[in-house]
C-alpha cells in the first residue's frame, strides 16, 4: 500500500493484442508437437507436425518481443510505480515456486521408486510379494539390469558423479557467485564490471550446457544409459535434462538483461527485469545442487 | 503499443468505458470483462459437460446395453468429469474472483491485467484441443478424468497426446490465473483493508491460489511423464523397466486431493458473505473461518493416498492416510458450525442466494459425512470404484462447488447487471435443482452400498429401479440449468433496476459502488476503516 496520501495511480495497460497471439501461438505449437509425435509414433513417413510446430513457435517468438517490448518501454516510460514493481516480484516468486513444484513431481518419482517401488519389485519389504511378476528380479541402486531387459535394455553403466557433474557443479556455482557480483555492481552503478561479471555468467552457463551436451552423448554412445534404458535412465534424463532446458532459458534471460545493459537500460534502483532474471538463475542452480546430491551421488 | 503509454498519464480520472464489438472481449485487460468471459465460458462447459451426463445417464436407465457402446460410454465419463472439473467449477470460480476480488478489496483492476486475459484465453484454446479428441481416430480419452496408467499410456487413443498438451495448457492458465490473484491480494489492497479484515471470499481465494501454484505444476508433471512413456520409452509407469503403474497414482492424487479443496474453497468463501447477508448478523467466528481454511489447505497435502487404498499400500501408509483424512474433518467442522451459529436466531430471509447456501451447509455436510466412511481404510475395500463414490463426490460438487457458484452468481448479479433477476424463476431453479439433484444423485449411496460398480454401461437387474429414479432426477436437473440461463439473460436485458446495494444486511466495499458497477471501479483507492 503506497501510502494513503501519495498513492501513485497503479497502470492499468489498455488493451493489449499480445495475449491472443500468446494463445493463438500456444495454441498451434502443441498442436504441431502433437502431430509429429503422433505420426512418429504410428510411423508415418512424413508428417505435417514440424511445420506447424515450427509456425507456432514463430507466433511465439514474435509474442515475446512484441509482449516484453511493450513492457519494457511502459517501464521506461516510467508508467510502472513502486507499487507495481512489487506486483511484478510477487508474480516472480510465485511463478519461480510453481517450477519448483514441477521439479518436486519428478524428485518424488525418483525417491519413490528407490525406497519404495523398486525394493518392492525386487522382493523385500511390505509389499515384496511384487517379486512374483519377474522372480529373480534383484534391485539395486543405480539399476543396473531391469526386470524385463527385453524391452527396457539395462544401462551398463552410469555416469560418475566426480568427472563432468562435479565440473558442471563447480562451474554453476561460480556463475551464481558471478551473477551476485554483478549485481552488486548494478546496485552501485558501475556499468563495466556490471558487463564483465554477467558476461562471466552467461559464459559459465554455456559451459555447463556444453559439458552436460558432452556428457549426454556419452552416456548414449559408449554407455547404453538412455531414456529407455529402464528406471534409472528415465529419472536420470528427466530430471536433468528439464534441468537443461531451465539452464537454457536462464541463459536465454541473463543474455536479454545484457543486451538491454548494453543498450544503457536500467539503474541502481530500477532494474526489476534484471533482479527477476537473476532469480530464475539462483533457483537453477539450486535445483542443480538437489539433482548432484540426490541423481548423481547418492 | 504507444496508444498504452499515451493512456497512463491520464489514469486518474481519465475513465473511458469498453471498447466496442468482439475486439473488446479479446483484446480486453479489464478486470470485469474478463470476469464475465470466464463466467460465460464456465457456463458453455456446464451444459456441455452436462450433457456428457446426461448420455450416462440415458445409457443407466435402464439395463442392459441400449443407446451407446461401451466404448463411448467410457469416453463420455472421462470427458464428463474433465470437462466438469477443468472447464465449469474452475473457471466458475476464476471468473468470480475476477469481478469480485478488486471490488472487495478496492483494487483498480488484477494486479497483471495483460496476463489476466491471457489466463482466460488459454482456456477455450485448450478446450477446443480437448474436446477435438472426440472426433480423432481412435476416440477421445476413455480412462477416467483420472487417466490412471497403464491405461492411460500402454493402452490409450493415440488422441492422448493430445490430451496431454491440453492439460498443460490448462494448468499454465490456472497458475497463471492464481499468481494474479495472489499479487492482487497481497498488494493492491486499499490503505486499511488489513489480511483479517478482509472478506472470507478473499481469504479462501488467497488460500486456494496457493493450492494451485502448488499443485498444478505437480499435474503437469504427471502427463509429462506419461507423453515420455508413451512417446520415448521412458518407464514411469511400468514395471517393466523398474518402474510402477502405482507411482503415476501418487503423483496424480497428490495434485488431485487438493485439487477438491480448489473446487470447494471459494464456494466456502463464498457462502461465508451470503449467509451473514440474509442472517443479518455478522459472521459467527471469522477468525476460525481463516484458520480452518488455512488447514484445511494444509492437510490437504498430506491425505492423496485415500484414495489409493484398495491398490496395495503398507500397513502404515493405509493408517497415516486414513487418520489424516479424518483430521480434516475437524477444520470443515469448524466450518459447518459456524454457518449454523451464524443463522442461530438471525432474521432470516430466503432470497435464492440464501436457498442455495442453506442447501450448500446441509447437503455438502452429507457429503462430507460420505467422505468420512470412505475414510475408513477397511470400509473402503467395499465402497470403492462403486456408485457410493459417486454419490459422495456429487454430493460435494454439485451441491458444494455447484450451488455455491449459484448462490454467488444471484447473490452478485444485481451488481453485475445493475438489475434485480426474477425471484420468483430463481427459486423455482433453486427447488428443481435441489430436488433434481438429490432425486438424481441420493439413490447412488444405496446402489454403491450394494456394489454396484462405477464407469461400467451395464448393471445387474437388482440396481434397476434406483436407476431409473436416478436417471429421471438427472434428466430434471440438467433441464432445469436452461432456465439458469434463460433467469440470467433475462436480468441482464431488464429488471427492476438495482440499488448500489440491493440487499439490506449486506456489507463490504463492492456494496459501495453502483450497481452495475462502472467499467473502472476504485481507481483512487478508498480508504478502509
Ligand atoms: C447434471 C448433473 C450431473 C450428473 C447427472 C452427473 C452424472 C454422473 C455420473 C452418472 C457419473 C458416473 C459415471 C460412471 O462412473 O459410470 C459421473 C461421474 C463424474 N462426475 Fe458427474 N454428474 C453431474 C454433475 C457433475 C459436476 C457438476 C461435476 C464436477 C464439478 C461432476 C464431476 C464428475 C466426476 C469427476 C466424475 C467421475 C468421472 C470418472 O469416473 O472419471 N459431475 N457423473
Ligand atoms: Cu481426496
Amino acid at each position: 500500500m503506497a501510502g494513503a496520501k501519495t498513492h501513485d495511480p497503479y497502470y492499468v495497460p489498455a488493451q493489449s493484442k499480445w495475449p491472443i497471439i500468446a494463445t493463438v501461438g500456444m495454441f498451434v505449437t502443441v498442436f504441431g508437437v502433437g502431430t509429429w509425435f503422433n505420426d512418429m509414433k504410428a510411423g508415418h513417413e512424413s508428417s505435417h507436425g514440424p511445420l506447424i510446430f515450427f509456425c507456432g513457435g514463430l507466433v511465439l517468438a514474435y509474442m515475446l518481443f512484441g509482449w516484453f517490448g511493450a513492457v519494457i518501454k511502459e517501464s521506461r516510460g516510467g508508467l510502472y510505480s513502486p507499487q507495481m514493481d512489487r506486483s511484478f516480484r510477487w508474480g516472480m516468486s510465485w511463478f519461480i515456486f510453481s517450477e519448483v513444484m514441477f521439479f518436486a513431481a519428478f524428485f518424488g518419482a525418483l525417491f519413490y521408486v528407490r525406497h519404495f517401488a523398486g525394493p518392492w519389485l525386487g522382493g523385500e519389504g511390505d509389499k515384496g510379494v511384487a517379486n512374483m511378476l519377474w522372480p529373480g528380479f534383484e534391485f539395486s541402486w543405480p539399476l543396473l539390469n531391469t526386470p524385463d531387459p527385453q524391452k527396457y535394455p539395462a544401462p551398463e553403466g552410469i555416469i560418475s558423479p566426480w568427472g563432468l557433474p562435479l565440473l558442471n557443479t563447480i562451474l554453476l556455482v561460480s556463475s551464481s557467485v558471478t551473477l551476485t557480483l554483478a549485481h552488486h555492481a548494478m546496485r552501485k552503478n558501475h556499468r563495466t564490471p556490471l558487463k564483465v561479471w554477467l558476461a562471466l555468467t552467461i559464459i559459465l552457463g554455456l559451459a555447463f550446457l556444453g559439458f552436460q551436451a558432452e556428457e549426454y552423448i556419452h552416456a548414449y554412445n559408449e554407455l547404453g544409459l538412455t531414456l529407455g534404458s529402464g528406471i534409472y535412465g528415465a529419472t536420470f534424463f528427466m530430471l536433468t535434462g528439464f534441468h537443461g532446458a531451465h539452464v537454457t532459458l536462464g541463459v536465454l534471460m541473463l543474455s536479454i538483461m545484457f543486451i538491454r545493459i548494453l543498450k544503457g537500460h536500467f539503474n541502481a534502483d530500477q532494474h526489476f527485469g534484471f533482479e527477476a532474471a537473476s532469480w530464475y538463475w539462483h533457483f537453477v542452480d539450486v535445483v542443480w545442487i538437489g539433482l548432484f546430491v540426490f541423481v548423481y551421488v547418492l | 503499443m504507444s496508444a498504452v503509454i499515451d493512456h497512463g498519464h491520464a489514469g486518474h480520472d481519465h475513465h473511458h468505458g469498453p471498447a466496442k464489438g468482439l475486439m473488446r472481449w479479446v483484446l480486453t485487460t479489464n478486470h470485469k470483462d474478463i470476469g464475465t468471459m470466464y463466467l460465460w465460458f464456465s457456463f458453455a462447459m456446464f451444459l456441455l459437460g452436462g450433457s456428457f451426463a446426461m448420455v450416462i445417464r440415458a445409457e443407466l436407465f435402464q439395463p442392459g446395453l441400449q443407446i451407446v457402446q461401451p466404448e463411448f460410454f467410457n469416453q463420455m465419463t472421462t470427458m464428463h468429469g474433465l470437462v466438469m472439473v477443468f472447464g465449469a467449477v474452475m473457471p466458475a470460480f476464476v471468473g468470480l474472483a475476477n469481478w469480485m476480488i478488486p471490488l472487495m478489496v478496492g483494487a483498480p483492476d488484477m494486479a497483471l491485467p495483460r496476463m489476466n486475459n491471457f489466463s482466460f484465453w488459454l482456456l477455450p484454446a485448450a478446450f477446443t484441443l480437448l474436446v477435438s479428441t472426440l472426433f480423432m481416430e481412435g476416440g477421445g480419452p476413455n480412462f477416467g478424468w483420472t487417466f490412471y496408467a497403464p491405461l492411460s499410456t500402454t493402452y490409450a487413443p493415440a488422441s492422448v497426446t493430445f490430451f496431454i498438451f491440453a492439460i498443460h495448457l490448462m494448468g499454465f492458465s490456472s497458475i497463471m490465473g492464481a499468481i494474479n490473484v495472489i499479487a492482487t491480494i497481497l498488494n493492491l489492497r486499499a490503505p486499511g483493508m488489513t489480511l483479517m479484515k478482509m472478506p472470507l471470499f478473499v481469504w479462501t481465494w488467497l488460500i486456494t491460489a496457493f493450492l494451485l501454484i502448488a499443485v498444478m505444476p505437480v499435474l503437469a508433471g504427471v502427463v509429462t511423464m506419461m507423453l515420455m512413456d508413451i512417446h520415448f520409452g521412458t518407464s514411469f509407469f511400468s514395471a517393466a523397466g523398474g518402474g510402477d503403474p502405482v507411482l503415476f497414482q501418487h503423483v496424480f492424487w497428490f495434485f488431485g486431493h487438493p485439487e477438491v479443496y480448489i473446487m470447494i474453497l471459494p464456494a466456502f468463501g463464498a457462502v461465508s458473505s451470503i449467509i451473514p447477508t440474509f442472517a443479518r448478523k455478522p459472521l459467527f467466528g471469522y477468525t476460525s473461518m481463516v484458520y480452518a481454511t488455512a488447514s484445511i489447505a494444509l492437510l490437504s497435502f498430506l491425505v492423496w493416498a485415500h484414495h489409493m487404498f484398495t491398490v496395495g499400500i503398507p500397513l502404515t501408509g493405509e493408517l497415516f492416510f486414513m487418520y489424516a483424512t479424518m483430521l480434516i474433518a475437524v477444520p470443515t467442522g469448524v466450518k459447518v458450525f459456524n454457518w449454523a451459529s451464524t443463522m442461530w436466531q438471525g432474521s432470516m430471509t430466503f432470497e435464492a442466494p440464501m436457498l442455495f447456501s442453506v442447501a450448500f451447509v446441509i447437503l455438502f455436510t452429507i457429503g462430507g459425512f460420505s467422505g468420512l466412511m470412505l475414510a475408513i481404510a477397511p470400509a473402503d475395500f467395499q465402497y470403492h470404484d462403486t456408485y457410493f463414490v459417486v454419490a459422495h463426490f456429487h454430493y460435494v460438487l454439485v451441491p458444494g462447488a455447484i450451488f455455491g457458484i449459484f448462490a454467488s452468481a444471484y447473490y452478485w448479479l444485481p451488481k453485475w447487471t445493475g438489475h434485480m433477476y426474477d425471484e420468483t424463476l430463481a427459486k423455482l431453479h433453486f427447488w428443481m435443482s435441489f430436488i433434481g439433484m438429490n432425486m438424481a444423485f441420493f439413490p447412488m449411496h444405496f446402489v454403491g452400498l450394494a456394489g454396484m460398480p462405477r464407469r461400467i454401461p451395464d448393471y445387474n437387474m437388482m440396481f434397476a429401479n434406483f436407476n431409473m429414479i436416478s436417471s429421471i432426477g438427472a434428466f430434471a436437473f440438467g433441464a432445469t440449468q436452461l432456465l439458469f440461463l434463460f433467469i440470467v439473460i433475462k436480468c441482464i436485458r431488464g429488471g427492476k433496476p438495482a440499488p448500489a446495494k440491493p440487499w439490506d444486511g449486506a456489507d463490504g466495499l463492492e456494496w459501495t459502488v453502483p450497481s452495475p458497477a462502472p467499467y473502472h471501479t476504485f481507481s483512487t483507492p478508498p480508504e478502509v476503516k
